[in-house]
């Protein structure tokens, strides 16, 4: 059995037992301020679990629920996923669909059959193909309508991805700078911290 | 003077919050902290942009 004291840590007077860092990483990655309900942080998994949600929401509301997709095809190479994923389970949905779509698109000449319905209504749907920036398509169509709630929508969504990353440090190791074995509450057990005059 | 609706700097608003109290969560365990910190972080932030747009302005004058 792994020794417990490793998982504890000290910080702001304030012991913490990181549990299992790995299973409470996942889970912060799976949902914002997961790992941290799991360690029985609940102030702060809430303050996560609220604010990268929220703005995640938002961003996908204003973007008219298009902004995240998934896709590497030619000509819409939709990087911003890799950084959307980082806030987990919500972006999962961009997966199935991606896999949806690419059975009904021909890998020859890279056009979509008119047979395929996304799932779900579309959610998360990628943009019918091809895809171009010198023909009008679902993709222009959707930054017409949406304008720069579109780009704005995108961000967000990349940004709660990005904030996720740094709360599953947070679940994995503690605040930042705090080393993530139990020596720094061992060594300050015993040593008030020293201010430089 | 601005060349966009004042109202999109609303789009500001909900990222300046999140990023800075997900920033001060990541420093602190006690809420106080976390609260001081995210403070200090959406102060920093609002003033570095507030510093680049009157950069940006002076420049579009002589421009």
């Amino acid at each position: 059995m792994a020794d417990r004291s490793e998982s504890v840590i000290e910080v702001d007077g304030r012991r913490i037992d990181l549990r299992n860092r790995p299973l409470a990483a996942l889970l912060a990655w799976l949902l914002p301020g997961g790992g941290h309900f799991y360690q029985r942080r609940h102030a702060k998994g809430t303050l996560y679990l609220v604010c990268i949600l929220t703005l995640w929401i938002v961003g996908f509301s204003i973007g008219g629920v298009h902004v995240v997709y998934a896709s590497r095809h030619a000509g819409d190479h939709r990087w911003h996923y890799y950084l959307q994923i980082g806030a987990g389970a919500v972006a999962l949905p961009a997966l199935v669909q991606t896999r949806r779509i690419n059975q009904y698109t021909s890998p020859r000449t890279g056009v979509t059959s008119d047979e395929y319905e996304p799932l779900w209504g579309g959610f998360m749907a990628p943009p019918h193909r091809p895809v171009s920036e010198e023909k009008t398509d679902q993709v222009s169509a959707w930054y017409a309508r949406h304008g720069a709630g579109y780009e704005m929508g995108t961000w967000y969504t990349m940004i709660a991805g990005l904030l996720n990353l740094l709360v599953i440090y947070d679940a994995y190791a503690g605040p930042l700078g705090i080393p993530i074995s139990g020596r720094k509450r061992k060594d300050e057990a015993d040593t008030p911290a020293q201010i430089p005059s | 003077m601005l060349s966009i609706s004042p109202t999109y700097l609303l789009y500001y608003v909900p990222l300046l919050v999140a990023i800075s109290l997900v920033y001060g969560g990541t420093r602190h365990e006690d809420m106080r902290l976390v609260l001081r910190h995210a403070a200090y972080t959406a102060y920093w932030i609002t003033a570095f942009m507030g510093l680049i747009f009157v950069v940006l302005l002076i420049m579009g004058l002589f421009v």
